[in-house]
């Protein structure tokens, strides 16, 4: 056996384990066209559902009739309220505590808002069907600003009308949803008063939508002969719609089956219940076949899971020296007509209390207050963990604002404010406890890195060439430090619907030698099926090629609370790890056993068990493995495998330093990213090329938000933005080329360290972006300005600033 | 809605059926004959997800009628797998460079970047982000794609020396 030749390196090597940029393997599948997506499912006798949806964003439903619809050949059912209402399922729970319809009760509360479902035999036929459903409405004034909202007589919900007390605390007008309050709001305005200086902004981080390439869409299929439903979904949280499912349509847990196949992206889109799933569900119940529902892009777009859309009032407190002393803010969040964000439960603004970013802010109070308005119902992450995104973007701008009041270098002033490395552990104002970090040792990389120096010095000529007419374009240096809070969560204080925020995995060795690994996550592009094999390659010794990785399917896989919040690698990946410990645990006695030694008398060498002192005298994983199934050890069950529960007992905080360099047409608005540096410090590195790649794609969905991505609505509610002609994605042509570097600074509390970094580029690159373009036009006095800014927006800020003579 | 006989070659074979006039190419596809490499992302031709090969260009499948690619030879990815099934050259560089993460506008990128380099064999780095345009992607960046179509553009070329 080639084992005894080799070194300890190269066996490592063989494993592929941890820290090597192993080629995926779902690639083989996904680049010949083989995936297995949710709208590939093809089933006997299989129907299609299509949502008549209300043209109106506020409006009373006066009738609906249906009867032209039921009469073309094809169509099976037309399902309403009226039709819901018996069992119970014209309303379903949001994620947040509230409640949503599933189909319009009595009026409609956005546009696009689902009031009846067609069943027919083809998805030609139901989109044929829609259109001959009558729906007389009376519309009812709209309210689209939140401001406005909180002010207006008119009431949107009806249904909660008298209610004084939310699933969050009291409601302090018929539009309010819930105030969410964190830090020392007394002691923070004192600070505020007393400071030398104070910079005071409204920072609005505008709506938009995760937009994932693949839509939403499940396939219901009701077994009448077994009663077992299982249903096929794009679900970011299999195990949970499962339950929820359970909970709403009383079906036993057992006899629901549910199975997220490959997913086409999810950046928080697939995390919610929508009402296409419990629609399909409930048809195929009612006529005994599989319903499939998948909604087209402009459904998605209107629809589904807006996220962000939160007014962020900020007041920064310092000294003239600019050492921040406090920070205020109070946001207006705009929930849309239903409270459906999702986020754990005592946390209905997310953990947007991770503002004071990474800043030592001795003083703070953060106050939201959510508001329904006219528009979609969402709220959902965004590639980033609950709100995280809109907290770093808000501190990333009022350090900016206040360099300006300081009329100090924002490099400089973050530098004299970050966290020490020896206040590791920290306590934030805020509340959290963050884990690790090496900030400055980030920084400096950084700006070592760009050349920042020098880059000022360029960008201070260009403002002279500008001034002296040589120029029309202008230079943006956008700098950004964030602290991201991932990894939700610890079941003490996380849970959705009172679900516990563990994860879970299962290993299975087989005799031979290989394993196969399930776990309660999903990945939708993040190649779980590649690292987490990493992971257990690494802790028992086994090639990574020789274990199979699963997940999706409820009936296989241990429970858990699925994929976004950057909380695979945290939660799930600890879990495999404890796992994979546990075997190695039992392996450690049965390779004891064989050699005739005492269990204390081997130690671990990357893929056996040796014994002290004599290197020579072993037993690899694999014979391990079949000694497992075929001897019997006294005291030991045969078999080898293992399943962990994890619960975090804390959160992790990756961080990262993100550095835009962009070039701006004075006179057309136009923008050109000539360098974007990203540093991150995700911890401990599974494999670099998965990290690169998830950097590459998170900064160029905060480029889209940054530049020009948003769900618009104009004053009667009308969805601007609903199609890709209108809704900003990137092609490859505006997307730069990026440069990514790495720190490693590991999580003290995760057992191999690794924090987490799908969601890093967005939380920091949105602020790079922006801060890049408010940096070019400093010089010129501008502080702030509203996000995106497409062409038009930036022409107007040199237009407002006088710039186009 | 009366029904048209349609026949076509998709990937070498010949095939035929029955579709509706206004049937779309990408459910013809897809649900008549189960290939479902393509995928519908927008059903506007922006994103691309849907691109196959028709006569020698690339096209956007969901916007184009199946009777309008009567007659036609349609080539989608699963066609551009080498004969004893192993991946092709395009396909396995978007392997090699991390071109891809969820998978789902990863068969509309290959065809495409497949007639791309039929189109221009050496193109520049600007060459292939202007020509892969029409395609969007929301997990990678591009920055991989491009990577993994100029390192396919030098292997075809390779093969293509080697094999004068």
């Amino acid at each position: 056996m080639n084992d005894q030749t080799l070194t300890p390196e190269e066996r490592t090597a063989n494993l592929k384990g941890m820290g090597c940029s192993r080629k995926r393997v779902e690639d083989v599948r996904f680049t010949q066209g083989k995936g297995n997506y949710v709208d590939d499912i093809k089933m006997d006798g299989m129907l299609f559902g299509d949502f008549v949806r209300s043209p109106y964003a506020h409006a009373r439903i006066k009738s609906v009739n249906k009867e032209a619809a039921l009469a073309l050949p094809g169509v099976i059912a037309v399902l309403t309220a009226e039709d819901l209402a018996p069992l119970g399922l014209h309303w379903m729970p949001t994620l947040a505590g509230d409640k949503q319809m599933v189909l319009a009760d009595g009026k409609v509360l956005f546009q696009g808002q689902e009031v009846a479902y067609v069943v027919a035999e083809d998805r030609y036929i139901a989109a044929d069907a829609v259109e001959l459903v009558e729906v007389d409405y009376e519309e009812l004034p709209v309210l689209t600003d939140p401001f406005e909202a909180l002010k207006s007589d008119v009431v949107l919900r009806e249904d909660l009308a008298g209610q004084t007390e939310g699933a969050h605390g009291p409601r302090k007008h018929h539009n309010h949803i819930f105030t969410w309050e964190a830090g020392e709001k007394d002691a923070t305005e004192a600070v505020i008063d007393g400071a030398d200086v104070v910079a005071e902004e409204m920072v609005y981080y505008h709506r938009t939508h995760p937009c994932p390439l693949e839509t939403c869409g499940c396939v219901a299929s009701m077994d009448k002969v077994t009663g077992k439903l299982t249903l096929y979904g794009t679900f970011q949280a299999p195990h949970a719609i499962r339950t929820v499912v359970s909970l709403i349509s009383g079906i036993a847990e057992h006899n629901i089956r549910v199975i997220s196949p490959d997913i086409g992206g999810g950046f928080g889109n697939k995390v919610g219940a929508y009402p296409g799933y419990v629609c399909s569900v409930v048809a195929s119940i009612v006529t005994g076949k599989p319903v499939k529902w998948v909604e087209d892009r402009m459904e998605n777009l209107m629809s589904t899971a807006f996220a962000r859309d939160y007014w962020m009032h900020g007041k920064i407190a310092a000294t003239k020296e600019g050492k921040i002393t406090g920070l205020w803010c109070h946001t207006t969040a705009d929930h849309g007509g239903f409270d459906a964000c999702a986020d754990p439960t005592k946390f209905p603004a997310g953990f947007m209390n991770i503002c004071t970013g990474s800043y030592d802010i001795p003083t703070a109070y953060l106050a939201v207050d959510g508001v329904y308005t006219n528009k979609a119902p969402g709220g959902v992450a965004y590639r980033c963990s609950f709100r995280v995104t809109e907290a770093a973007y808000f501190i990333e701008r009022m350090i900016e604002v206040l360099a300006i009041k300081l009329n100090m270098d924002a490099a400089e002033l973050r530098r004299i404010n970050f966290i020490r490395k020896d206040q590791f552990p920290y306590q934030s104002a805020l509340g959290w406890e963050y884990d690790s970090g090496d900030y400055h040792t980030a920084w400096d990389k950084a700006l070592k890195a760009v050349g920042y120096e020098d880059l000022r010095k360029e960008q201070a000529q260009r403002v002279e060439d500008f001034k002296a007419g040589k120029t029309r374009k202008l230079l943006g240096i956008g700098l950004t430090h964030f602290t991201e809070i991932v990894g939700a969560g610890p079941v003490k204080n996380c849970d959705i619907l009172g679900l516990g925020m563990f994860d879970s995995c299962e290993i299975r060795i087989h005799p031979t030698g290989s394993a196969i690994a399930r776990l309660g996550t999903i990945s939708q592009g993040q190649g779980h099926a590649t690292t987490f094999a990493q992971i257990i390659a690494s802790e028992i010794g086994l090639p990574a090629d020789d274990i199979t990785l699963e997940e999706g399917d409820t009936d296989t896989a241990p429970y858990g609370l699925g994929t976004y919040g950057s909380r695979s690698t945290p939660v799930a990946g600890a879990a495999t790890a404890m796992a994979a410990r546990k075997i190695r645990a039992k392996a450690q006695m049965i390779a004891a056993y064989l050699l005739e030694v005492h269990d204390n008398d081997v130690e671990w060498d990357v893929d056996r068990f040796a014994v002290k002192g004599a290197p020579e005298r072993f037993k690899t994983m694999k014979e391990i493995a079949f000694a497992a199934y075929n001897q019997a050890i006294p005291g030991l069950e045969p078999g080898l495998e293992a399943v962990s529960y994890y619960d975090p007992p804390n959160m992790t905080y990756p961080f990262g330093a993100y550095i835009c360099v962009m070039e701006i047409d004075v006179d057309t608005g136009e923008w050109e990213i000539r360098q974007f540096y990203a540093l991150d410090d995700c911890g401990t590195r599974i494999n670099p090329m998965i990290i690169e790649g998830q950097v590459h794609g998170g900064v160029t969905e905060a480029l889209a938000i940054a530049m020009g991505q948003e769900i618009a609505y104009d004053e009667m509610g009308n969805v601007k933005t609903g199609t890709l002609m209108d809704f900003f994605i990137p092609t490859a042509w505006e997307t730069p080329n990026y440069t990514t570097d790495h720190t490693v600074t590991p999580s003290p509390h995760h057992p191999i360290g690794a924090k987490g970094v799908g969601e890093s580029p967005n939380v920091g690159g949105v602020p790079a972006f922006s801060n890049a373009v408010h940096d070019a036009f400093r010089p010129f006095g501008l502080v702030q300005s509203h996000m995106p800014h497409d062409h038009w927006r930036i022409w107007k800020i040199a237009n407002g600033l006088g710039l186009h003579g | 809605m009366s029904k048209m006989h349609v026949k076509l070659t998709v990937n070498g074979r010949e095939v035929e059926g029955l579709a509706e006039p206004r049937t779309l190419l990408i459910h013809f596809l897809r649900e008549n004959l189960r290939i479902t490499g393509p995928h519908i992302g927008c059903e506007t031709s922006h994103c691309g997800a849907c691109t196959v090969d028709i006569d020698g260009k690339s096209v956007k499948s969901c916007t184009v009628f199946v009777a309008q690619a009567n007659g036609a030879d349609v080539t989608t990815v699963e066609g551009l797998v080498n004969e004893d099934g192993s991946l092709g050259v395009i396909q396995e560089m978007f392997r090699e460079h991390h071109g891809l993460q969820c998978g789902f506008c990863t068969p509309g990128m290959i065809t495409r970047a497949h007639r791309l380099l039929q189109e221009n064999p050496s193109p520049t780095e600007e060459e292939v982000r202007f020509g892969m345009a029409g395609n969007l992607c929301r997990c990678t960046g591009y920055q991989n794609i491009v990577k993994a179509i100029l390192a396919s553009a030098d292997m075809l070329n390779a093969q293509k020396e080697a094999a004068e």
